[in-house]
């Protein structure tokens, strides 16, 4: 599985606060809360995004708290993925439970700028910039984890458990 | 090699004697939690499982606690939901409004997370019941609702950071004090996927609402558990609470740190972090002098009855600074009680301060206290990020209550003893 789409690039430490403002959490509906994805960053981000584009941000994505609502709400604006240097643990969590790809490259963080056009497969976690050709390479997840991932989220995983 | 204390609590919930740090284990639990934000959304993943029943109906444990009293009609529905569910499912452990506080006071007073036990949270800081000696950790709402069908979690165990403090704990530091130290020197994600691990006499001299406060926090260095292991403090505090058996571990001698870090907390000065990440902290006499509209004190970190008692010492017979709002939120309503009994609700009205009944509130900007553009909030809460309280260009100042009460006074931040007369 690919995915293709624009770069979005963000710093250091986004965190859910900003990812989903928690006024917003009197609600779970994906679409509203799609709506003001990143506002307090980024004003426009919810009208700008276009379905397949990629979040690429620095260190720790996704710190503070555990609401569910921040992987809904980036999956809901049409975010494909998300590329980071490192996420933080609970995000990293509620995203292969929700089925929201996430990855950790370094190289990527690094490299990847604004606007960009770039291109991501699942399975081998690899990223290419499509004008540059430059690749990089992310962690793969644990065994484990792509069973999760490839069974789309953990309520069917445990489903399929029986 | 020996084990952590937090890798013999994961142990103890497999089948297995030994447990490795990156090792990927399934585990039984022994409580999940959720709330009126958290719990909604996992209530709708546990009916994709399309179950009669929960697991354990003991063993959930549902709080409304951040928009209640409701806010508004959605979030009255999020509350319904819940309801709904508590009575379809027969939960047993439910607070209704009346009954309710912030989550992480309310479950260690009521007796229902104790040492040696295994602990989900749909919230961030689950992780305040390591103050315990406990297993306990932040998850999201589907793993909430897988765990509330199956009550097994999945886990990476953890490697640990061991903090040590020692010394003698100087005056108007506390428990809050000691995490801001760790979080300012290891920065945000300097425990990301860690367990960390708080010991030294220091730590055996903290009270327990202090050490609550301490491992509150650990979430704040992107800690996956902050964990405290039982003593004499601990002993007392469940007595007379937790009606369950309970079991004792401590980490091996041999046991395996990624990293030591060693704190004089005698030479420690309460610290207050800045706009916009806890990390971004300075000693509260180098903070001195920024002006500020509003002083918020309570939350899971510090509404409970030792944060009252300060706060209440050093606003006595005092009124708050003219041109500044304070709200106080006690964390449980037994914790309002007490304080009412003790005479500090006299003391925070006469002083000119609001207090409420126990919500989460404006800690995460929902109600009872929002900013608007541009002004500052000096809170005893946990974090300050971007709007975290109020309008994206507002900001929140974060402290121990003691600094929150004698800032509240002079309307701008104070270190508390330049307000309290010798
Ligand atoms: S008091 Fe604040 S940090 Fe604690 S549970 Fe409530 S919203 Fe979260």
């Amino acid at each position: 599985m690919k995915f293709t789409g624009k770069v979005h690039k963000f710093g250091n430490n986004i965190d859910t606060d900003v990812i989903i403002p928690a006024r917003y959490l009197n609600s779970s509906d994906p679409a509203e809360l799609a709506l003001h994805c990143l506002e307090d960053l980024d004003k426009e981000f919810a009208q700008k995004v276009k379905p397949g584009d990629i979040i690429v941000a620095e260190k720790n994505f996704g710190c503070g708290s555990s609401r569910e609502h921040a992987p809904i709400a980036i999956m809901a604006a049409g975010v494909s993925c998300v590329i980071a240097h490192s996420f933080a643990r609970i995000f990293y969590r509620n995203s292969i439970n929700t089925g929201l790809p996430i990855f950790e490259s370094a190289a990527a963080s690094e490299a990847l700028k604004n606007g960009d056009e770039i291109e991501v497969e699942l399975e081998t976690g690899l990223i290419k910039n499509i004008k540059t050709g430059a690749q990089y390479k992310a962690t793969a997840f644990p065994g484990f984890m792509q069973d999760i991932i490839s069974q789309g989220g953990l309520i069917n995983y445990v489903k399929n458990r029986g | 090699m020996g084990m952590t204390i937090s890798q013999k609590i994961l142990a103890a919930h497999t089948d297995k004697d030994f447990v490795e740090a990156g090792e990927l284990i399934n585990c039984k639990l022994d409580v999940v939690l959720g709330n009126d934000i958290t719990a909604p959304i996992a209530i709708s993943e546990f009916h994709k499982l399309e179950l009669n029943k929960v697991f354990d109906k003991e063993s959930i444990v549902l709080v409304p606690d951040h928009f209640v009293p409701n806010k508004d009609i959605k979030s009255a529905e999020q509350c319904k939901t819940m309801r709904d569910f508590v009575k379809q499912y027969g939960i047993k452990n439910y607070f209704e409004v009346g009954q309710m506080g912030i989550e992480h006071c309310l479950l260690p007073e009521q007796g229902l997370v104790g040492p040696g036990d295994l602990i989900i949270g749909a919230d961030s800081h689950t992780c305040t019941y390591g103050a315990l000696g406990a297993f306990a950790t932040g998850v999201g709402s589907t793993d909430m609702g897988a765990a509330m069908a199956t009550g097994e979690a999945w886990f990476k165990v953890p490697e640990s950071i061991k903090f040590i403090y020692y010394g003698k704990i100087p005056q108007w530091v506390s428990g809050k004090d000691f995490i801001l130290h760790a979080i300012g020197d290891i920065g945000g994600d300097g425990a990301r996927y860690m367990s960390m691990e708080f010991t030294g006499e220091a730590i055996s001299r903290l009270s327990m609402d202090s050490r609550f406060s301490l491992c509150n926090m650990a979430i704040e260095a992107g800690g996956k558990n902050g964990i405290i292991a039982v003593d004499e403090v601990t002993l007392d505090y469940i007595k007379g609470r937790l009606k369950r058996p309970y079991q004792i571990h401590y980490s091996d001698p041999d046991a395996v740190y990624a990293q030591t870090i060693e704190y004089n907390v005698a030479e420690m000065e309460p610290l207050v972090a800045f706009p916009h990440l806890p990390e971004n902290t300075r000693p509260v006499s180098q903070a001195a002098g920024v002006l500020i509209d509003q002083v918020v004190i309570g939350s899971c970190t510090n509404g409970r009855l030792e944060d009252l008692a300060i706060a209440a010492s050093i606003l006595k017979g005092n009124k708050v600074h003219s041109e500044l709002r304070v709200i106080i939120l006690p964390g449980t309503q037994a914790i309002y009680l007490e304080a009412l009994r003790r005479g500090y609700i006299e003391i925070f009205i006469e002083a000119g301060a609001v207090v409420s009944t126990p919500t989460c509130g404006p800690c995460l900007g929902g109600y009872m206290g929002i900013l608007a553009k541009g002004e500052k909030a000096l809170a005893t809460t946990n974090r300050n990020f971007v709007g975290r309280m109020g309008d994206p260009t507002s900001e929140v100042y974060l402290c121990n209550p003691a600094v929150a009460a004698a800032s509240a006074l002079k309307g701008q931040i104070t270190p508390p003893w330049e307000m309290v007369l010798k």
